[in-house]
């Protein structure tokens, strides 16, 4: 009985093919860990990728990946975390019900998020004017391994580059949900969207957790460089 | 054409509720969502026979005399796009299992009924990349894509088809998530998990496979892009790439992808062989934990298209194991099925004929991938006819058979229509003989030595590919009796009642065609599936 007096409170944002809000908030919920799942999949091809070829040309990738900016990588790891903790203080404001505060953690998650795009477009332009993009023109200054160090920065691009579209796509929906958050479609009780962009948000970033210490990392201390 | 006018009295359901083409096109009923891909789906696999026409037609002479040898890639490589991607993946999930899954659980529709539509949008505009493709000068590389050719001698358009693929990839997924979704959250009160119908079991384990390998193929054919569009390289040897690579990424999805293709086949087979033998599935557990078993270790075999590709010799042995194993869970399915018709009363209706036709066909096709799945003998038989009579046993004679019959057991539910009795049984008859006659003789021709993509051969082959040829035909005309005699039954088909086959499931509880949320009252599951003893009276048809 309990669930039917729940059903008619929120009438509104109960759809109509589901029985009560805890069925329609386990749907989203499961289906959003769902759509993470195949996400771990997606970027699975490319890590593979990267594992059989770093196996295979231990020098080359050691010698590229000391190219990349170890500063940068860091700086923007440290931007990417404080974002995930600024979207974790969004839900929680959300749960509670306060709008405003909702919406200047959302917007302070935009910024951030603006400011990690920012940084890796600077980041892809060095490489751009280095000549350290695999094609005609790539050039790897004290690579070892010529013919394998293409690779690493074929993976380098894949993989930060797939990071960076999901950032922007985040980046999209952050910004619809922040208008709809401002325009108060959002209660303590139904706050759904919120939370699912948060699981997306923090998948993303964790991505790149993986993704800093296997592209800026590892042997960096390699010697082995003319 | 399909707003058929409904029976005599005018009763409210999903197909007339609403009219005009937006009701259709911006529709989130699950019924009608599975109608959109039951056209669409019907108009890729008419396209992709077409090119089957101009294969076998090729064939019938040593010579190459009505395509040359490039355009002959072309058409081998679209049958094999058209039919692989637009049409075996989507075609029992998104039509059946999008109009059945919800009513078999017994709830109002999907748990997502915009992404489902959502999904439709996607797979058309995949379709149109691919037609894209088509129109402006096709594609050489097989449907397998195997790189360094696909990436960087191909004439083909590889990145549009490339893409289009990549695309359609994310409506599969899609479907796959949201019948997960739907079937954890959405059943009926007292259907529990195993109370569930065999078809549901079958989807469910079709859907993991979905969600967990077309994510590898996409990003995969997404490598394929960046390497040839930008030499961003991956799997080129010039770039410092290995090939062998390409073909484990590729492999890791389209394996299990012969899986996606034949569960829900399997699952259809269930429900009819049970159905026209008035009988509960013998080993309805086994038959369920079957269909996760081959979702499971279909995973773990996709070596075995590497025999020859230089794979080490020792993980060629254990996929050589695998692929056996994988055998067993399929095998208990065909027993079970065998073991439900014994001391049944079986009724030899049209969707029974397919499914029977189903069993002896994919018998054949996996006992033959038993041949294959052997190290030594897959080296002979390599990249011959074998293994085309093989796969097409498995997904011609497995999953098309498998979704004609279903199309057949539910088109009076969908409908609300019968076809014509003896008409269709004519079809089914003409499509098992005209299946076997165009790939049995190419068992043989492969294990004589013809090699697969070639469009000349040696003079001594030309008997049994002129066998081939024939049985085509056949198999033409016997695929093309259902759309005549299907799309007729939309208005001159006898009015179908609620449940014309005597069968169990929930969704023969409702009336044909159903009522827009299904269910007048959501149901509530007290007994086991198929349970017959409580059907008093089993209407007979024809």
């Amino acid at each position: 009985m309990a669930s039917q007096i729940v059903q008619h409170e929120h009438s509104s944002t109960l759809k109509h093919h589901f029985a009560s809000d805890a069925q329609q908030l386990d749907a989203a919920t499961i289906g959003m860990w769902l759509f993470l799942v195949t996400e771990i999949m997606f970027f699975g091809g490319l890590f593979l990728a990267y594992f059989a070829y770093r196996q295979a040309y231990p020098a080359a990738f050691a010698s590229a990946s000391n190219k990349t900016n170890l500063w940068l990588g860091a700086a923007n790891t440290t931007v990417l975390i404080c974002s995930s903790l600024t979207m974790a203080l969004a839900v929680h404001a959300a749960s509670l019900g306060k709008r405003t505060l909702l919406v200047l953690f959302l917007i302070l998650t935009l910024l951030l998020g603006g400011a990690f795009l920012g940084v890796k477009a600077y980041e892809y332009h060095d490489k751009w004017v280095h000549h350290e993009i695999p094609g005609a023109h790539f050039e790897c200054e004290g690579c070892e391994d010529a013919g394998h160090a293409p690779l690493f920065f074929s993976l380098y691009f894949g993989m930060t580059g797939l990071h960076a579209t999901h950032m922007l796509v985040g980046f999209v929906l952050l910004v619809i949900i922040i208008v709809q958050a401002a325009r108060g479609k959002f209660t303590a009780k139904w706050y759904t969207p919120v939370e699912m962009f948060g699981l997306y948000w923090h998948f993303v970033d964790i991505v790149w957790i993986f993704l800093f210490p296997l592209l800026y990392l590892i042997d960096r201390s390699h010697t082995g460089l003319k | 054409m399909i707003t058929a006018p409904p029976p005599e009295k005018t009763t409210p359901n999903y197909l007339n509720h609403q009219h005009g083409l937006k009701s259709w096109l911006l529709t989130g009923d699950h019924k009608r969502i599975g109608i959109l891909y039951l056209i669409s789906v019907t108009m890729f696999f008419a396209l992709g026979g077409l090119f089957a026409a101009l294969i076998r037609l090729e064939l019938t002479t040593p010579a190459g005399d009505l395509l040359e040898s490039n355009q002959y890639n072309k058409v081998f490589t679209m049958h094999g796009v058209l039919m692989v991607f637009f049409f075996l993946i989507p075609s029992i999930p998104a039509t059946l299992g999008n109009f059945l899954i919800p009513m078999m659980i017994g709830a109002k529709d999907l748990a997502f009924p915009k992404i489902n539509l959502l999904s439709w949008y996607i797979y058309v505009l995949g379709g149109i990349f691919t037609l894209y493709v088509l129109l402006t000068g096709g594609i050489d590389t097989g449907w397998t894509f195997y790189t360094p050719f696909s990436t960087s001698y191909s004439n083909g358009y590889v990145i549009a088809a490339g893409l289009g693929i990549f695309i359609n990839g994310f409506s599969s997924i899609l479907t796959g998530l949201n019948f997960i979704v739907t079937i954890h959250r959405m059943r009926a009160p007292g259907l529990t998990w195993f109370r569930l119908p065999l078809f549901v079991w079958a989807h469910y384990a079709t859907a993991a496979i979905m969600i967990l390998g077309t994510p590898v193929v996409a990003v995969t054919l997404f490598l394929v892009v960046l390497e040839r569009g930008f030499h961003i390289g991956f799997f080129d040897p010039a770039y410092g790439g290995d090939p062998v690579l390409f073909q484990h990424l590729f492999w890791f999805y389209s394996h299990p992808a012969v899986y996606i293709m034949v569960l829900p086949s399997m699952g259809v087979v269930s429900e009819v062989i049970s159905t026209f033998s008035s009988k509960k599935p013998f080993g309805y557990t086994f038959i369920a934990f079957s269909s996760v078993a081959i979702a499971v270790f279909g995973f773990l075999v996709w070596g075995h298209h590497l025999f020859v590709a230089g794979q080490s010799i020792y993980a060629g042995l254990v996929f050589s194991v695998l692929s056996y194993i994988v055998a067993i869970p399929s095998a208990v399915k065909v027993f079970n099925w065998a073991a439900t018709m014994y001391k049944g009363q079986v009724r030899l209706e049209t969707p029974m004929l397919y499914s029977l036709g189903f069993i002896g066909l994919f018998t054949i096709g996996g006992l033959t991938g038993l041949f294959l799945a052997s190290f030594g003998m897959n080296v002979h038989l390599t990249d011959t006819y074998f293994v085309v009579a093989h796969f097409h046993y498995t997904m011609v004679g497995g999953a098309l058979l498998g979704y004609l019959s279903g199309i057949h057991f539910w088109w009076p539910k969908i409908f609300g229509r019968m076809y014509s009795q003896v008409w269709s049984k004519v079809s089914a008859a003409l499509v098992f003989v005209g299946f076997n006659l165009t790939f049995f003789p190419q068992f043989l021709l492969g294990y004589m030595g013809m090699p697969r993509r070639y469009h000349v051969y040696p003079p001594e082959f030309q008997v049994f590919n002129v066998l081939s040829s024939a049985g085509a035909s056949v198999l033409a005309l016997g695929l093309l009796l259902p759309a005549i005699y299907l799309t007729w039954s939309l208005k001159y088909g006898e009015v179908a009642s609620a449940n014309p086959w005597g069968a169990t499931g929930l969704e023969w509880q409702t009336s044909s065609p159903p009522i827009a949320e299904n269910f007048e009252v959501t149901p509530v599951v007290t007994t086991e599936a198929y349970d017959y003893s409580t059907q008093q009276e089993v209407v007979h048809v024809g």
